[in-house]
């Protein structure tokens, strides 16, 4: 293969894998669907395959990029899909409670009755992790199972439905001709990468991430670190909430994000964080949440029946994460194909013949 | 008389590693029943070539031959089922499986598909025997201190040799730097296994930074330097002198110097106070003064509780009773952070597990204290992060020069100065060494311990750990002896202070 050293630097760029997969899924749907690029302008507002990919991707894209953050501390946060439906379900509920439903200052309100609820949540999911040390899988399943039956409560197990144009904006609104929902995913993703980036705090989370002990003892107060992402997911999970239910006007408390996480998890895993924590990438991230939805999209548009279309998810989720791994590559495509050299957590550790890498926990002894 | 034919022989053997080019067209060999010594500054490629033979890293260029037969590894378990069996520098074993487990892993005796728990602990057991160790084969690995795991390592590297465990199957042993966190005794225990081995006619490749360990067991050496060979000679017919410039290029006087400096005068006021500070099950409530400028060194045995002295001092573990004192103040030493912001620091024995993130680069974890300290609203500005991380790369000649680098790809020596600059950028007022040398090689060894003094001569206190007696005393004003978990004596280092008196102090168990 011939390899040039310009290629094989772009190879080696963290985010190449990630954006090759979402070009090829791209490419994939172009025999079906022969417009699939092209962009239509009507009534003042952009359509398109493109357009609907990142609308329909945006509640996925908060609540995978608060997921990073999580990852990245060496957690998981299973309790999304349900911070979801509780937010949806207390927004609409507040708001159709109202007798003008279309009132800003109502709209606002309920909004901020839903993140607030949202940021308890996450309150409480650092507060079982970093307070009482327990282990974040199970410390957020609680969450993750009793939070359904929160939103139903406050539903009263009803699918109720709002009737507010304010509250359509965020989810089902365009300005600039643009969803607007894709106007609120750039501004977390830029709060999101400037609160990391700018300050310490990115720094911290992957030392935290990437050696507990080690960050103990150089005096990260971790307990804090931890506490502030929890919260921090649940808050980008709740404003995922709103936007759900702003799409459909509706709060869906056993259906609204349900298996979010799932996917969420995918997608920052696609994106080339590693779920044992340390370092992240945000923008790895949004491109891993496109690669998800491009995939639901594209099961859609060739038509895989409803009855396969798990399973043939499944097997796509299984190859994208084949091709990002170099020693599957290397394997495959012979050494030094694709210029893919080993990745990080290969390279260090001498493979041990019994013991997966996250059995062994490495010690220098030297 | 004639040589007989090599077991293994390697010619133009090449890496690359992004940037960096570890390997460039090094030849080795090694015959049957030798003990061969591999020999080079930190990052000289020691570690490498022993990764590219046994498989860890794939091949660049050059050929592999075994037996006279070509090879080439594309895994270490396949290196292992042709006999080679190897020690990395950076042990993999599972601390909380047991002894025996770890010794077994990977090749546990089987009948019908299922363990055989019984015989799994019971030749676990003889072949600790057999390497006159005494170690409980039954009792969970992390319940060990660092160099008895070492030990482990290496069990389990001469048992994996055949399938009953006997080590018969070794042809090659490789060791990398077994011995940086052994005691003379243990020391000299594995030396008398390897000789033992060598008896039996098994290849040995050692590495180590003690020269005079090299002296004592090695036939043969071969010596790298910046990833190329420069000479390979019978361990008689080179001299210490002639081998530290074979290795780093250049006569080392530095180490002389150090020999007969003068201890500074000027130490001042108290700056610590340990008031009864002990911990159950970690060591006994002692008391300890650490003044200004002043470098104290503790001696002792391993597992004599240095290490839990010094982590108490630093909010590491709780103590359970006594108090702290610094600068006058009481210490809550609830945290870590509380010592802290005293102005304590600490670089840990276990660069691996309690310093460094491996994962982040060379800057990164050099900044990690510094910015932990100011929490994470206030990054410390770049430029001036920049400069801190270029100083210290410099000061202490971090290789490669590199502060992109993830510190997980840096060679052991090298990740142990990066640990030093993270804490050195704090200016902390009082530096806790836990065998701050381990893993270094010979020319840092002395830039290092010359560090340790200017450092105390601004006025820096020092907390200094060394399994070498040589080592402590040539640097501290005090000396505390431990034994048993327990500080036995504090002695005012003079003349009359040698290691055997340290020893004897050790022996006798005087109390102060
Ligand atoms: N996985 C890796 N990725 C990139 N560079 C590496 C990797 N492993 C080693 N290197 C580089 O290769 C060079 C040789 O390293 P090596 O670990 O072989 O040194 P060494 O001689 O064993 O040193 P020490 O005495 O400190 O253990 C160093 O410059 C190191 O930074
Ligand atoms: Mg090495």
């Amino acid at each position: 293969m011939t390899t040039t050293p310009r290629w094989r630097e772009l190879t080696r760029h963290h985010l190449f894998w990630p954006v090759a997969v979402l070009v090829l899924l791209l490419l994939v749907n172009v025999p079906f669907t022969p417009d699939f690029f092209s962009v239509k302008m009507t009534d003042g507002h952009l359509y398109g395959s493109l357009v609907s990919i990142v609308l329909f991707g945006s509640p996925l894209i908060l609540v995978a990029v608060g997921m990073t953050l999580v990852i990245a501390t060496g957690g998981i946060d299973l309790s999304v899909g349900a911070v979801v439906a509780i937010t949806g379900a207390l927004s609409c509920s507040y708001l159709s409670d109202q007798a003008d439903q279309a009132a800003v200052s109502g709209v606002l309100l309920a909004m901020g009755l839903g993140l607030l609820a949202a940021v308890v949540c996450g309150l409480w999911n650092g507060f079982l992790v970093a307070r009482m040390g327990i282990q974040p899988i199970i410390a957020t399943l609680i969450i993750m199972v009793a939070g359904r039956g929160v939103a139903q409560l406050i539903t009263d197990g009803q699918i109720i439905t709002v009737n507010s144009e304010p509250y359509k904006l965020i989810g089902g609104g365009y300005w600039l001709t643009l969803p607007f929902s894709i106007f609120v995913v750039a501004a977390v993703v830029a709060v999101t990468v400037a609160l990391t980036r700018r300050t310490a705090l990115g720094l911290l989370v992957e030392s935290v991430g990437g050696n507990a002990e080690a960050s103990r003892l150089v005096g990260i107060r971790s307990r804090r670190i931890k506490i502030m992402v929890y919260v921090f997911c649940a808050l980008c999970a709740g404003i995922a909430g709103l936007m759900i239910s702003s799409n459909t006007s509706a709060a869906d408390g056993n259906n609204a994000g349900l298996w979010i996480e799932l996917d969420a998890i995918l997608a920052v895993v696609i994106g080339g964080t590693s779920l044992l924590g340390g370092r992240f990438s945000i923008g790895g991230t949004v491109v891993g949440a496109l690669v998800i939805q491009t995939l639901t999209t594209t099961i859609y548009t060739i038509g895989v029946p409803t009855q396969t279309n798990l399973v043939f998810k499944a097997a796509v989720v299984i190859i994208v994460c084949l091709m990002q791994s170099p020693k599957f590559r290397a394997k495959v495509f012979g050494a030094g194909g694709f210029g893919g050299k080993r990745g990080a957590k290969q390279a260090e550790a001498p493979a041990d013949t019994a013991a997966t890498p996250e059995t062994v926990r490495t010690m220098e002894v030297s | 008389m004639a040589e007989p034919l090599p077991v293994l022989e390697m010619t133009g053997i090449v890496k690359e590693f992004p940037g960096v080019r570890a390997l460039s067209g090094v030849d080795f060999r090694l015959f049957p029943g030798e003990i061969h010594a591999l020999l080079g500054e930190n990052g000289a490629g020691k570690s490498t070539l022993i990764k590219v033979l046994t498989g860890v890293y794939s091949l660049d260029g050059g050929t592999v031959t075994l037996n006279g037969a070509s090879v080439r590894f594309t895994s270490p378990s396949g290196a292992q089922q042709a006999g080679i069996s190897t020690v990395y520098q950076e042990v993999n074993l599972c601390p909380n499986l047991s002894v025996a487990e770890n010794i077994f892993i990977g090749r546990e005796p089987t009948r019908f598909g299922r363990i055989q728990w019984k015989r799994l602990r019971r030749e676990a057991a003889e072949l600790v025997d057999r390497l006159g160790l005494d170690i409980d084969v039954t009792a969970p690995l992390s319940s060990y201190p660092l160099a008895v795991q070492q030990l482990v390592a290496i069990v389990r590297a001469v048992g994996t040799g055949d399938s009953d465990g006997s080590g018969s199957g070794t042809k090659v042993l490789i060791l990398d730097e077994p011995t940086s966190s052994l005691d003379r005794d243990e020391v000299l225990e594995l030396f008398a296994l390897m000789r033992r081995l060598k008896g039996e006619g098994v290849a040995i490749l050692f590495v180590s930074h003690f020269l005079d360990q090299i002296y004592e067991v090695c036939d043969r050496m071969t010596v790298l330097r910046n990833g190329t060979l420069v000479g390979e000679h019978m361990v008689r017919d080179l001299d210490q002198v002639g081998l530290v410039q074979l290795m780093i290029g250049k006569a080392l006087d530095q180490l002389e110097e150090l020999h007969d400096h003068q201890l500074h005068a000027d130490v001042g006021e108290s700056l610590l106070t340990a008031d009864g500070v002990g911990r159950t099950g970690g060591i006994a409530p002692f008391d300890l003064e650490i003044k200004k400028g002043e470098v104290v060194g503790l001696a002792g045995l391993l597992g004599s509780g240095r290490t839990e002295l010094a982590r108490l001092l630093f909010g590491a573990d709780q103590p359970d009773s006594g108090k702290v004192t610094i600068g006058g103040k009481q210490v809550s030493m609830s945290a870590p952070n509380d010592a802290i912001a005293a102005g304590v620091a600490y670089c840990s024995e276990n660069r691996r597990t309690e310093g460094l993130v491996p994962d982040l680069t060379v800057r990164e974890n050099i900044i990690l204290a510094l910015q932990a300290a100011r929490g994470w609203v206030r990054p410390v500005p770049a430029a001036q992060r920049d400069e801190l991380v270029a100083q210290y790369i410099k000061a202490l000649d971090i290789r490669p020069a590199n502060p992109e680098a993830r510190v997980g790809q840096l060679s052991g020596g090298n990740q142990q100065k990066v640990l030093l600059a993270r804490w050195l950028i704090t200016r902390p007022k009082l530096l806790i060494l836990d065998e701050p040398t381990r893993g270094i090689d010979i020319g840092a060894k002395a830039e290092i311990q010359k560090l340790v003094v200017s450092l105390s001569e601004e006025g820096m206190s020092v907390l200094y750990i060394a399994a070498e007696l040589e080592e402590v005393l040539r640097l501290s004003h005090t000396i505390g002896v431990l034994r048993d978990r327990r500080l036995v004596a504090r002695l005012a280092n003079g003349p009359e202070i040698t290691p055997t008196r340290i020893l004897e102090t050790i022996a006798s168990g005087e109390h102060q």
